[in-house]
């Protein structure tokens, strides 16, 4: 077990520094307005918020982990929400029962297959053209979008069936269903990564591709792996976003474009690849959405929430380094008393 | 001199000035007015913000480094200046100077962060951008500015040119300031020790930093003529709209970045050239403004620019696939 040691003491550094964030942010805002934030109020459009930027940051997530970088997971999830959208308006409207359901179907597995199709392209252009992954997902970004623009002339289309509208704006006993929907897919995601041979070679990539390919494995292949599976939750997040707005457009969601990465961080996955697990993440979602709804209750300028997060990475970031610079003061005291 | 092009042709630049000059050719022959002054005029004048930015942006991807907090920057120097200007009479050395002052201390604070923290570029941009944007937000409100002094939107019209039937055309504050920005950062980069520096401490900082090169100094300097590029460019962007908004910047980063990426920039650092970042900037602007000119909707030039990025990005594969190898899973 010595090898993993360094891995695990890592991981515990992390839990124990957002746990220890989570819970000052608790005690701090609990006795200011914990009646109205940990009400049941708060805590449900807390439940209805977060699942949105967090399905998104699991997608970054992949591709941090792998070492690379997705900036098409936006494009993608709209791409494929406005595909779906496409479908589900165009429904006859003698449609009924289970050709009405069929339909539904249909529209889902379109969405997917968008997804995965922009994946593919991620994955073959970082894979086997061995473009770097920034570079290859703007341009498959600017791409993307420019379809999606393209194809809607930039407009909403809005007006689905009762059944996506609940996905996003239903509860199943009394859990919100984004938040299902999240949880459906952070958990076996979790599992995934830790547990199945492809999630660990995800890992693997992002530590040393070369080590992978001089082990014998195909990493092109890894790569599309990597790629479709950030698309697939993309297109996850494109389905929340449209059943949540009961609508559809190329521009949606923009704007967590670099907050995903912004969370990741914050949840301890390292950006050069290789380190991080999906409940730093979730931790790190958590407090995110905490002070970004304590901001709401208190009233503030919903703009400060964007300052506070990213002030918050720097505060992160900062302590790690702080520590790092009383450990060389300690370590430079001892060696030289006095 | 077949030795010389011979390398030429191997590079980047070769192949963009091909293509720019096939759809030069193209156009021309295609839809006259497109060589027209007046065209080429408005194109320039429109590109010149991204244009200013994107030579700066050059600086920092030599380096090794990016810049994700740079429209956030500038979106606090113009408002900020020109909210002065709208009180007192500063006058546009008293805008630039402030626009650029407000510039070089926010970027300086990016390089101070990114020095100290230990956590790469990226990140520490965009956690900077977040709390700058969040800020100006807040204290904005999201209001734009309309009016602006007369002085400021009347700019600055050099007359270079006059037609037969006396159509003058002027040399703008656009064009300037573009020209400015270009060929400071050729000097900084091909003409000064720091520039020679730059470009050492992206291909390696460990080498750099063991040869005695102050890496720290350098990324204060870096990032900090980022800061400047974005304060300046911030004005540029003013005065062409004759307004102030705090949120037209932010959000479109990337276009800068994509144009620093298409003149080929190395995503690594060490490499890249104004020479390609402008032939880069020229190529997008002259393939949308040809769409425009041929009638195609213009909900389709985002695609087109698109189909250029991977297009280009694809052919530099050869280059990065060498690179990858050297430096595997670098972003």
């Amino acid at each position: 077990m010595p090898l993993s040691l360094g891995f695990l003491r890592r991981l515990d550094a992390t839990y124990l520094r957002l746990s220890l964030l989570l819970v000052v942010l608790a005690i701090c805002l609990g006795g200011l307005i914990g009646d109205r934030l940990f009400g049941e109020l708060g805590l449900r459009s807390m439940a209805y918020q977060m699942p949105e930027l967090g399905l998104l940051a699991l997608a970054q997530m992949v591709a941090l982990l792998s070492g690379g970088f997705d900036l098409s997971i936006i494009a993608t999830a709209d791409l494929s929400a406005l595909t779906m959208a496409f479908i589900l308006t165009s429904i006859p409207p003698e449609a009924a029962g289970l050709v009405y359901a069929g339909w539904i179907g249909l529209a889902l597995l379109c969405g997917i297959a968008v997804a995965l199709v922009a994946g593919l392209f991620n994955g073959i252009l970082i894979g086997y053209l061995r473009i770097s992954p920034i570079l290859a997902t703007l341009g498959s970004m600017t791409l993307i979008k420019g379809i999606a623009v393209a194809l809607s002339h930039g407009s909403v289309i809005s007006g689905f069936p009762a059944a996506i509208v609940f996905l996003g704006n239903g509860s199943l006993v009394g859990i919100p269903m984004p938040l299902v929907i999240f949880a459906c897919a952070a958990a076996p995601l979790g599992i995934f990564l830790g547990r199945t041979p492809l999630g660990i070679k995800i890992a693997m990539f992002g530590s040393s591709e070369r080590a992978l390919r001089f082990s014998g494995f195909d990493t092109g292949r890894v790569a599309i792996g990597i790629y479709m599976l950030t698309a697939l939750l993309a297109f996850m997040a494109g389905l929340l976003m449209m059943a949540r707005f009961d609508s559809a457009n190329a521009a949606y969601g923009e704007s967590y474009l670099l907050v995903t990465v912004l969370a990741c961080v914050l949840g301890g996955i390292d950006p050069a690849g290789g380190f991080g697990k999906v409940g730093g993440l979730v931790l790190a979602l958590v407090i995110l959405q905490i002070i970004s709804t304590a901001c709401v209750v208190l009233g503030l300028s919903q703009f400060l929430t964007l300052t506070l997060w990213g002030a918050i990475l720097i505060a992160v970031g900062g302590s790690g380094a702080l520590r790092e610079i009383l450990h060389n003061l300690g370590d430079s005291l001892r060696r030289h008393p006095g | 001199m077949p030795k010389h092009f011979k390398a030429f042709a191997r590079r980047q630049e070769f192949w963009l000035a091909i293509l720019f000059a096939v759809l030069f050719v193209g156009l021309s022959i295609a839809r006259p007015n497109f060589l027209s002054l007046q065209n080429g005029v408005d194109l320039i004048s429109s590109y010149a913000y991204t244009g200013i930015l994107v030579s700066a942006m050059l600086v920092v991807l030599v380096a090794g480094g990016i810049d994700m907090s740079f429209a956030a920057v500038a979106t606090v120097a113009q408002y900020a200046a020109l909210t002065v200007a709208n009180s007192w009479d500063i006058g546009w050395l008293g805008v630039l100077l402030i626009a650029a002052a407000i510039g070089i201390i926010l970027g300086v604070i990016n390089g101070l962060l990114i020095n100290i923290l230990g956590l790469s570029a990226i990140i520490v941009t965009i956690a900077t951008q977040s709390v700058i944007f969040g800020l100006v937000l807040t204290a904005t409100k999201g209001q734009d500015i309309f009016s602006l002094p007369g002085w400021f939107t009347d700019g600055v019209a050099i007359p270079f040119h006059t037609t037969l039937d006396g159509y003058q055309y002027f040399i703008n504050v656009q064009m300037i300031g573009l020209a400015v920005a270009l060929a400071l950062t050729w000097f900084v980069l091909n003409r000064t020790n720091v520039g020679r520096q730059i470009y050492a401490m992206g291909g390696n900082v460990e080498a750099a930093r063991r040869i005695g090169y102050n890496v720290f100094r350098l990324n204060l300097f870096v990032y900090g003529y980022m800061g400047l590029a974005a304060g300046l460019a911030s004005i540029v962007h003013a005065q062409y709209n004759m307004s102030v908004s705090p949120t037209a910047l932010v959000g479109r980063e990337l276009d800068v970045i994509a144009a620093a990426f298409l003149g080929g920039a190395s995503a690594t650092g060490g490499s890249g050239t104004i020479l390609g970042v402008v032939l880069g900037i020229a190529l997008v602007a002259v393939v949308q403004n040809g769409l425009t000119l041929l009638g195609v909707s213009s909900y389709w030039s985002q695609f087109f620019t698109g189909i250029i990025i991977v297009v280009a990005v694809a052919s530099m594969a050869r280059d990065v696939r060498r690179r990858w190898y050297d430096n595997p899973g670098a972003a």
